[in-house]
């Protein structure tokens, strides 16, 4: 087999004339990061880059002391005669699709991506290539996502309906990206936000970066008179059934995330509503972008991976699944990689 | 349609019991009497023959789909459950979204589903698929719940009938007993329901249950053994027997009418004279033997009472209270005044309906000595009733207690497994436990139950993880999972290896905070022998 221009290896996916790594998940001595989420930006790489708009986020995940370089969406980077540039993957602040060009070559390496406008960060845009490696986190035609501001919307009635049945409103999230996405299409004329710290650590980064949120509290500054039947607190997922709850007295519990889809996740969850919502493409979004890059060859990395990549192939494309320590179907159970 | 889709997401998005109940209260206050009627149709577990079968849908959806055979498998896989999968793969098509005002819920069942069952296959597929296109996707979702017939959505009848009671101000033991029983569903029967002078409306009316309290002191605090009466207390099913105008009614405590479960019992109590209403315990007695609690629960876990399974567990009822007689309500009477009353009614020595007997003892320490003796007649302890004490209402200190024999605990390993049965053939459910002897774990005790579904299945793979050695059926564990089992006696056994027989050994909960060295000894067990 020929070497492609990238490839996987042990430490993640490398391009070899380039020599860098996007997403890598062992240190490497470059690593190009598509977004800011945990299983994709990790700490110990001699150098990093990505996007002006997620350096900040990335910084506040990696620490002070780690050396980020940035670019402008669709600046290009030569690299030993690769052309490397980055364009918007629509999955939150700063999220990158990575265009690799190579001697008249093109990947695009799509990290995470949704289709869907999301106020907190730059739209999706299609990229031509001729390898497209993709994502397949919800790569099941039971995935469709409605439209986000009906989601919006029943959450709001969902918030009244506590307020008037006298106990707060927990909402629960992923606390990069989804819960300042829910910020952001919230009406704070309903009653007072507050967030978990993991969240409102975030929203300081959203909000230095100009991403216009409404006023939010740490639940932890709060006073004993507040009045939590009032409120809407948004927490990490992690934050469910833990002792940091008590304090809100009586709640309705919800869960913003794809899953949710699902009934029967719903129930896993032990949540009250489930709101589908989802940073993640959905099966007409997944099918659409890739049909948009017009790429003849697609590689996808995890969520649902060998389904969507059988389904492409019987489509007539040149598809395969790969194997990446990116989380994709994990998050069923945890809901976590969103 | 679209008012049941949404109560049925209601109930979906809340554990609450009153949040429910006031679900349904609104669905049954808005809604037309014949949607009503069927709603609880399908609510109270009932429903038509299946129309279509599971096959043919599937084969429709993934045509309607596009989908290949194996996707719509992929998302069956995802989902587990057809009326989901079906209802989440097929997009709204934009004259479901926009919609307006649906037809109703009768007319979707009357009109649209009902007369697909003589259909041909073509009409049927051309029926289904107009529907799924008409309609978005909660709505899509009961369409198919509706043919597939598994309407669950985890309320109770209980529920069902306080919404009712709530909706229309009809007591809700009247609705109970008029939801009882075969009937079609539609607006005249819905009606019938809250119509307050039906004759079998008093009738069948059961009086609130007395309850008892836990007897935590000491018998002598409650003062001279002879203001007092003793009974066995009994591990059945607490009910009401009621016999008036000509019909009999037996409630459980949960104000559930069973008669239709035990017809030994409502053929026994047409030859109690009109107006008598008894409480006791439905027990399961054979040969003159009160039998375990668990030979019950065969025949209650029982949508068909078999003719085999009547034989194998009959059962009786044994009175102990006296409620009502000769139409005339006992309840203020003395206690010693019911409990002759009683046996003079129960004189002839009815086998299915039997009187319980008194447990006699001149003093305290005798009583407590008899009721060490409970496990042997399958009782639990002992009740202890004031002879002067009317028949109270609900759970109310004073007058009745319940002093029941504690229970033996051990906590033990799980060392041999083996594979279940019926539901849980794939599974390895059947236990067996050990306690430590030195430094080997000895079995003890082989018990199934007591475990949720989850555990089991979380027992089930540690086992395939965790076997040491195979031999036949049984797989050796490692000794790494301890549980506390709970039993009612001990024997001593030259059958078993640990020198002693346990009887009715069952699991109580799974000790994961305990390693397995802290489990009990040997020595521990032959403790508990020599007290028992």
């Amino acid at each position: 087999m020929t070497e492609t221009l990238l490839h996987l290896t042990p430490r993640g996916l490398y391009c070899p004339p380039g020599d860098f790594f996007i997403d890598p998940w062992q240190p490497v001595s470059r690593a190009v990061i598509t977004h800011a989420h945990s299983d994709h930006a990790r700490p110990g790489m001699r150098a990093y880059l990505t996007t002006h708009e997620g350096q900040a986020v990335l910084r506040g995940r990696l620490g002070p002391d780690a050396a980020i370089q940035t670019l402008a969406y669709g600046e290009p980077l030569g690299l030993n005669g690769v052309e490397l540039s980055l364009y918007p993957a629509g999955h939150m602040l700063g999220a990158a699709q990575v265009r690799v060009a190579y001697r008249g070559e093109v990947w695009v390496v799509s990290g995470d991506y949704k289709t869907e406008t999301d106020p907190t960060c730059a739209p999706f845009e299609p990229v031509r290539c001729h390898t497209f490696v993709t994502e397949a986190t919800f790569g099941l035609p039971i995935y469709r996502w409605r439209p986000q501001a009906e989601v919006l919307a029943a959450i709001h009635t969902w918030w009244r309906a506590n307020q008037d049945a006298g106990r707060a409103s927990l909402l629960f999230g992923y606390a990069l990206g989804k819960a300042q996405r829910l910020l952001a299409g919230l009406d704070p004329a309903i009653g007072p936000i507050f967030c978990h710290g993991a969240v409102e650590r975030f929203n300081g980064i959203y909000r230095a970066a100009g991403i216009a949120l409404p006023p939010t509290a740490y639940t932890g500054a709060a006073t004993r008179e507040v009045d939590w039947s009032r409120a809407l607190i948004i927490a990490p997922p992690s934050a469910q059934a833990s002792a940091w709850m008590r304090r809100f007295g009586e709640v309705s519990t919800a869960f913003a995330s794809g899953w949710m889809r699902i009934r029967g996740a719903r129930r896993r969850r032990g949540v009250d509503r489930g709101f589908v919502l989802s940073d993640h493409a959905d099966w007409p979004g997944l099918l659409g972008a890739i049909a948009a890059t017009g790429a003849e060859r697609v590689w996808v990395t995890h969520g649902y991976s060998a389904v969507l990549a059988r389904w492409l192939t019987e489509q007539g494309l040149d598809a395969r699944p790969i194997t990446t320590p990116f989380e994709g179907e994990q998050g069923a159970a945890t809901g976590e990689e969103e | 349609m679209r008012a049941l889709a949404e109560l049925y997401a209601a109930l979906d998005e809340t554990t609450r019991t009153s949040e429910k109940v006031a679900a349904l209260a609104r669905y049954f206050a808005a809604a037309p009497p014949a949607d009503a009627a069927w709603a609880l149709y399908f609510l109270s577990g009932r429903k038509p023959r299946q129309v279509i079968g599971s096959r043919r849908l599937s084969e429709w959806a993934i045509d309607a789909a596009g989908v290949p055979a194996w996707l719509f498998g992929e998302c069956y896989d995802a989902v587990g459950d057809l009326a989901e999968t079906v209802a989440l793969l097929l997009a709204d098509t934009p004259s479901a979204v926009a919609a307006g005002e649906p037809a109703s819920l009768s007319f979707w069942i009357e009109e649209r589903l009902l007369p697909l069952r003589e259909a041909d296959e073509a009409t049927q597929r051309a029926a289904v698929l107009q529907a799924w296109s008409e309609l978005d996707q909660p709505r899509r979702f009961l369409w198919n719940k509706l043919i597939t017939g598994g309407f669950r959505v985890g309320v109770s009848q209980r529920l069902v009938v306080r919404a009712l009671a709530q909706v229309s101000g009809v007591e809700d033991t009247v609705i109970a007993h008029r939801l009882m029983g075969d009937w079609a569903p539609s607006a005249d029967w819905y009606r019938g329901l809250f119509v307050s002078q039906r004759a079998d409306a008093d009738v069948s009316r059961p009086y609130p249950f007395f309850l008892a309290h836990s007897l935590e002191d000491d018998p002598a605090s409650l003062g001279t053994l002879e203001e007092w009466q003793a009974e066995w207390k009994w591990d059945g099913i607490r009910a009401q027997l009621i016999r008036r105008a000509g019909q009999s009614f037996l409630w459980s405590r949960g104000e559930e009418l069973i008669t239709e479960r035990f017809p030994e019992l409502a053929e026994a109590a047409a030859r109690l004279p009109d107006g008598t209403v008894l409480d006791g315990e439905v027990l399961p007695f054979r040969d003159g033997v009160v039998l375990p609690f668990g030979q019950l629960q065969r025949r209650i876990g029982r949508k068909q009472l078999t003719r085999k399974i009547l034989a194998e567990v009959p059962v009786a009822l044994f009175a102990y209270d006296l409620l009502e007689v000769e139409g005339r309500d006992l309840r203020g009477a003395p206690l010693r005044e019911r409990r002759a009353r009683l046996e003079q009614i129960l004189d002839s020595g009815d086998d299915a309906i039997r009187i319980s007997p008194l447990v006699s003892g001149s003093t305290w320490d005798e009583l407590a000595a008899a009721r060490e003796r409970s496990r042997e007649v399958n009782a639990e302890g002992l009740m202890l009733k004031r002879r002067a004490s009317p028949y109270r209402v609900g759970r109310v200190r004073g007058d009745w207690w319940k002093w029941k024999v504690a229970p033996y605990t051990v906590d033990a390993v799980l060392i041999y497994a083996r594979r279940g049965s019926g539901k849980r053939a794939s599974l390895y459910t059947d236990y067996t436990f050990g306690v430590w002897a030195g430094d080997t774990l000895v079995p003890f005790a082989r018990a199934y139950s007591g475990l949720t579904d989850a555990e089991i299945r979380e027992v089930d793979a540690f086992v395939r993880r965790n076997t040491v050695e195979q031999f036949g059926p049984v797989r050796t564990v490692r000794p790494e999972l301890v549980f506390e089992l709970a039993f009612e006696g001990l024997q001593p056994s030259t059958r078993h290896k640990a020198g002693i027989a346990v009887r009715f050994p069952r699991i109580l909960r799974w000790r994961r905070d305990k390693p397995p060295r802290e489990a009990d000894t040997l020595e521990i067990v032959r403790a508990m022998l020599r007290e028992g």
